[in-house]
């Protein structure tokens, strides 16, 4: 069983369609049961940080989810709130990943919303995944670049695309919404 | 690179893809779904679906399209038509929708805009406007182009940018249906002007429009309905065509 983790931030319901167009069984959940014993978690989001991160701690998902053992996969905003710390609102965030999350300096369009393709990926999230590849990006705030960094791309300037450390992973673009490559990415996680 | 999108439109009216000439002459062009599939499969960059259905019963109708869509189609989509308040935004949202486009309700209150962006994140909330030049000046109109305001395209965008819009949807009704090619002036300014995204729509008659709309201008992304419904273009031929004039394409 796959969890995907409810919470107040939106786009749960586009994982879930994109799990069952690959055929896998999934659960919507808060239950901090439920989500320990899931074969992997996936931990989407769209939308505001702050407001986000102070839903997490009303339900102790901020204490449930860095302690989570199984593969976990973070999508956009998920990803931020893997990070320490996010400039949307000051907001301290869940801190796996060490890097810190910041607004896109104006010098082009903001957000960064359409196709972008990535440079140094690597590892199994990315398999039989080439770097001409574009997926679906649509967010102001990037992360920074950092060691556990798996995926580079760039927008105005280079940020983290994708992160991975111990068990948790993360992408800044949607899979759910990259047509047949993203479709690819979710099914290696999912194979994990 | 971040890529230049093509967004195939369908106008739906009771759950039918229709298609007409200068916002009238409306002709069916086919089951919204599978044209939806249709355009995913042929690499549409994302879609969007305008409801023309004035009534309130059929909008159930609407809400069980997005439904289907959101299960069947792995791109972005944007829904727009009729939505007047947030509890319009939440029901789509939940069916499915990733965006949603505003045009009559947010002219008469802007509010609306920063309401959707607050609740739902700014990359949701996708402003429509519809403009016709008329004595010098890009005006706006509302109501699917029935309505004219005394509103001007360029401070209406920017005022748009200000509340919270994460995308600019633009469209020339004097080229809309004429398949001449974008209205290229209006287009530049608002795109040079604002940070946002703007989607260019209205016009586009052939391949080479969107080679001109995408070096003449900042738009983001090249918006058509007709050309793609009725098979003048596909989807393919007009991307390839467009990677051979060096313009950054999935």
């Amino acid at each position: 069983m796959i969890a995907i983790i409810k919470y107040n931030a939106g786009n749960t319901r586009s994982v879930a369609n994109a799990l069952h167009r690959l055929g896998y069984k999934y659960q919507i959940t808060d239950n901090p049961d439920e989500l320990r014993q899931a074969d992997k978690v996936i931990f989407p989001g769209v939308g505001e940080a702050s407001s986000a991160m102070k839903y997490l701690k009303e339900k102790s998902l901020d204490q449930l989810i860095p302690r989570l053992e199984q593969p976990v996969l973070g999508i956009c905003l998920g990803l931020q709130l893997l990070c320490n710390f996010t400039e949307e609102g000051d907001t301290k965030c869940l801190g796996v990943f060490d890097t810190s999350v910041k607004r896109f300096p104006p010098i082009k369009k903001v957000p960064h919303i359409g196709w972008n393709n990535f440079t140094k990926i690597k590892g199994k999230l990315f398999k039989n995944i080439t770097e001409q590849a574009d997926m679906y990006y649509v967010h102001s705030y990037y992360a920074e670049i950092n060691l556990q960094t798996i995926g580079i791309c760039d927008y105005i300037l280079p940020f983290a695309s994708a992160i991975h450390h111990k068990n948790f992973y993360a992408t800044q673009f949607h899979p759910e919404k990259s047509a047949d490559i993203g479709a690819k990415l979710l099914k290696n996680f999912l194979q994990l | 690179m971040l890529k230049k999108r093509i967004i195939p439109c369908l106008d739906i009216r009771n759950g039918r893809t229709v298609k007409g000439t200068n916002f009238i002459n409306i002709k069916d062009a086919g089951d919204p779904v599978e044209l939806a599939r249709r355009y995913a499969n042929e690499g549409a960059d994302e879609l969007i679906f305008l409801d023309i259905t004035a009534t309130v019963e059929k909008r159930k109708t609407l809400v069980e399209l997005v439904e289907k869509v959101a299960k069947e189609i792995n791109i972005p989509f944007t829904v727009g038509g009729g939505i007047n308040n947030l509890e319009d935004v939440e029901v789509l949202v939940k069916a499915g929708a990733d965006k949603v486009s505003i045009n009559s309700s947010a002219v008469r209150n802007p509010q609306l805009i920063s309401d959707i962006a607050n609740q739902f994140g700014n990359q949701c909330v996708v402003l429509a406007i519809d403009t016709k030049f008329i004595n010098n000046e890009w005006v706006v109109f509302t109501h699917g182009g029935r309505t004219s305001t005394p509103l001007k395209a360029l401070e209406w965008a920017l005022q748009a940018e200000k509340q919270g819009a994460g995308e600019i949807l633009l469209t020339s009704m004097n080229n809309d249906g004429t398949r001449e090619g974008f209205a290229l002036n209006i287009t530049k300014e608002i795109s040079n002007q604002l940070s946002i995204p703007v989607i260019a729509s209205g016009g586009a008659g052939k391949v080479e429009h969107f080679e001109t709309l995408f070096n003449q201008t900042e738009a983001s992304a090249g918006l058509a309905a007709g050309i793609f419904h009725f098979g003048d273009v596909s989807i393919p031929t007009l991307k390839n065509y467009l990677k051979t004039k060096n313009i950054l394409i999935r």
